[in-house]
């Protein structure tokens, strides 16, 4: 085996470790830092279709992030309050509903946006996605329905059949069991046909065209699968939290989740989940050292992105899939 | 709507639109001649407001302050040039994106540790504070024509300065083929740190000059960021001129569209949701103008082959 295939292997393990261990040192708070640390990284995951397999700089995720969360808080808004949805659908507490809703309206969304940022590349594109996903975070704190600039909470954590969701480790086991699928699926999908003509376009799109591949068209397939996953883990996170406001649309968000696949290593399959612990557990332990642990965060980015550009799975597996 | 009300709204768009010119002014020439994506330009506009405000409290003088602000961004610009940035050039946009974020979190939370979390205020200085008589009896802020006249005069400076000086030359050379002006002489290097401090320079004076209008605090310069942006994807990215149109365009949008599409909506619909929907609408406007232009010309409008 390769040293990424066996990295594949250890670092979704060491999560589920940690979930286990904590839960049987009755440490609840940690089990919650790693079903954080889990949707993170399917986001992360998400993100990673675009810009590790298509080279989409797209500094916009937070839209698809927080369209999953908002999705999530409106039906349950609307469930918890017994108030249809104008007047017509009902609102769910339905965990997979939630999911399916959230899968399509991100999707939708990364569509519409794609559609327009991808007319454009390089810098424009970045640029673009950027201010559409603040568009959407400008939305949502002046549309006041659904709280507005101050969010809204929800009172209980949705329910899915047959498990007692409210117990820490039945979340955090229903969000690493989605991230390990979904890792499966997007691994199906880098080395399908598809996923080999989105790496052809990355790499040199006017060849890809020369030889008959439609770059626009793939770029936008993989640009709205890539919005459906990280608006999934937007439902989750914001089901995590019973809470969801339009941070979850800030642009900051789209850097926390570029940051966290750039920590793990860009374009490997567990770079985003290895990034994602690094990210909670540095945070964990450096907000602890001091209030200011931003410093230290870009300080370590800075380092990372001028000289270990691998990240940690780059620094443990060497650069030998990483050939462009 | 009275004319009254509406020459000062667009007065107001017009300094709004000078400010971000003078963001994204900065933003296109960095862009232009490095090929360099600085998200850290907000926190040069955001240094900017806080060395005036810090100026300011030492010497109580705004003119002084002003001087401050221009030097700590010009000053910080250049350092941060030598140390990281330089490291960029040669770089993809991923890695630029990353560092200059990177920047923003050091800048930000180095920024709180230094000066608190609270917001700082400055003082409008004497000569500029209260209103003027504009010619048909309309009032409108002395300050705010301030902001204008200087974001006109840096404007036509930096036309100027672009396509009469030598310094000017060689940053258009720089844009065409930087290996070739490298090989004809020209240090490169200081040029690179020369035109990065100039548009540290225009983001802080930026920043000290919103000071007055709006709170002095952490994060200020994001926002504006993100509108310079918008401005240089309008205009396209590289020209001075995309910018200086975009950031009117802009300025102009966003500032009619809060007044005018509540009231627009309330034509037919009742006044509370008009002032909702309306006001939603109008935190959506200049993205629509964007995604509008660029439907039609996916380089802006100034801008050459993207």
């Amino acid at each position: 085996m390769r040293r990424e295939t066996i990295l594949n292997l250890v670092i979704p393990g060491i999560l589920l470790a940690t979930a286990l261990i904590a839960y049987a040192m009755e440490e609840p708070y940690i089990i919650t830092l790693a079903t954080k640390a889990a949707i993170l990284a399917l986001a992360g995951v998400g993100l990673n279709i675009a810009l590790g397999l298509g080279g989409l700089v797209s500094l916009g995720h937070a839209a698809f992030f927080g369209v999953g969360g908002y999705a999530m808080g409106i039906l349950a808004f609307h469930a918890q309050n017994y108030m249809p949805i104008w007047g017509v659908i009902e609102g769910t507490k339905s965990m997979p509903i939630i999911w399916l809703v959230a899968l399509i309206a991100s999707a939708l969304t990364a569509l519409v946006i794609g559609a327009m940022s991808l007319r454009t590349t390089g810098v424009y594109f970045i640029m673009i996605t950027l201010a559409f996903g603040q568009m959407l975070f400008y939305f949502a704190i002046s549309w006041p329905t659904y709280g507005g600039e101050d969010g809204m909470s929800i009172y209980l954590r949705n329910g899915f059949p047959g498990v007692n969701t409210l117990v820490p480790l039945n979340f955090f086991l229903i969000c690493f069991v989605i991230l390990v699928v979904v890792m499966v699926l997007t691994d199906r999908l880098g080395k399908s046909a598809f996923g080999l003509a989105l790496q052809a376009t990355r790499q040199n799109a006017a060849r890809a065209e020369a030889v008959g591949l439609a770059p626009y068209r793939l770029r936008l397939v993989a640009f709205t699968i890539s919005g459906a996953v990280t608006g999934l883990a937007g439902a989750l996170f914001a089901d995590l939290n019973r809470f969801v406001s339009p941070s979850m649309l800030s642009w900051h968000m789209s850097g926390e989740i570029m940051i966290l696949i750039i920590l793990g290593g860009i374009a490997r399959l567990s770079g985003p989940v290895a990034g994602a612990m690094l990210f909670i557990a540095l945070e964990y332990v450096l907000e602890d050292l001091s209030h200011y642990w931003h410093v230290y965060l870009g300080a370590i980015l800075l380092g990372v992105v001028l000289f270990a550009r691998g990240g940690v799975i780059g620094l443990i597996a060497g650069r030998e899939v990483a050939h462009d | 709507m009275s004319a009254a009300l509406l020459i000062e709204q667009l007065l107001n768009g017009l300094q709004f639109g000078v400010m971000l010119f003078l963001m994204a002014a900065g933003l296109t020439l960095i862009f232009g001649v490095m090929g360099l994506i600085n998200l850290a330009h907000g926190s040069l506009y955001m240094i900017g407001a806080f060395a005036a405000a810090a100026v300011a409290g030492w010497t109580g003088s705004f003119w002084l302050a002003l001087m401050g602000a221009l030097m700590a961004a010009a000053m910080i610009g250049a350092l941060v040039e030598m140390v990281v940035i330089r490291r960029l050039y040669d770089r993809d946009h991923l890695d630029q994106v990353l560092a200059t974020f990177a920047l923003i979190l050091i800048f930000s939370e180095g920024t709180r540790f230094f000066f608190g979390s609270l917001p700082l205020y400055l003082d409008t200085p004497d000569l500029l504070s209260g209103p003027t008589m504009l010619p048909g009896g309309i009032e409108y802020s002395k300050y705010r024509l301030f902001i204008i006249a200087v974001g006109l005069a840096v404007g036509a400076g930096l036309f100027w300065l672009i396509a009469r000086t030598r310094i000017g030359i060689q940053i258009r050379a720089g844009e065409a083929d930087r290996e070739m002006i490298a090989a004809l002489g020209v240090d490169i290097r200081k040029l690179y740190t020369l035109v990065f401090a100039l548009g540290a320079a225009l983001a802080g004076l930026a920043g000290a000059m919103i000071g007055p209008i709006q709170s002095v605090e952490v994060g200020m310069g994001e926002p504006v960021l993100i509108l310079a942006f918008v401005v240089i994807v309008i205009g396209g990215i590289g020209s001075i001129k995309g910018a200086f149109v975009g950031a009117l365009l802009v300025g102009l949008t966003d500032t009619l569209g809060r007044i005018m599409l509540p009231q627009l909506f309330g034509l037919f619909m009742d006044a509370s949701s008009a002032t909702t929907v309306g006001a939603s609408l109008a935190s959506m406007t200049i993205y629509i103008l964007m995604a509008g232009i660029l439907l039609f010309k996916p380089s802006g409008l100034f801008g050459g082959q993207s």
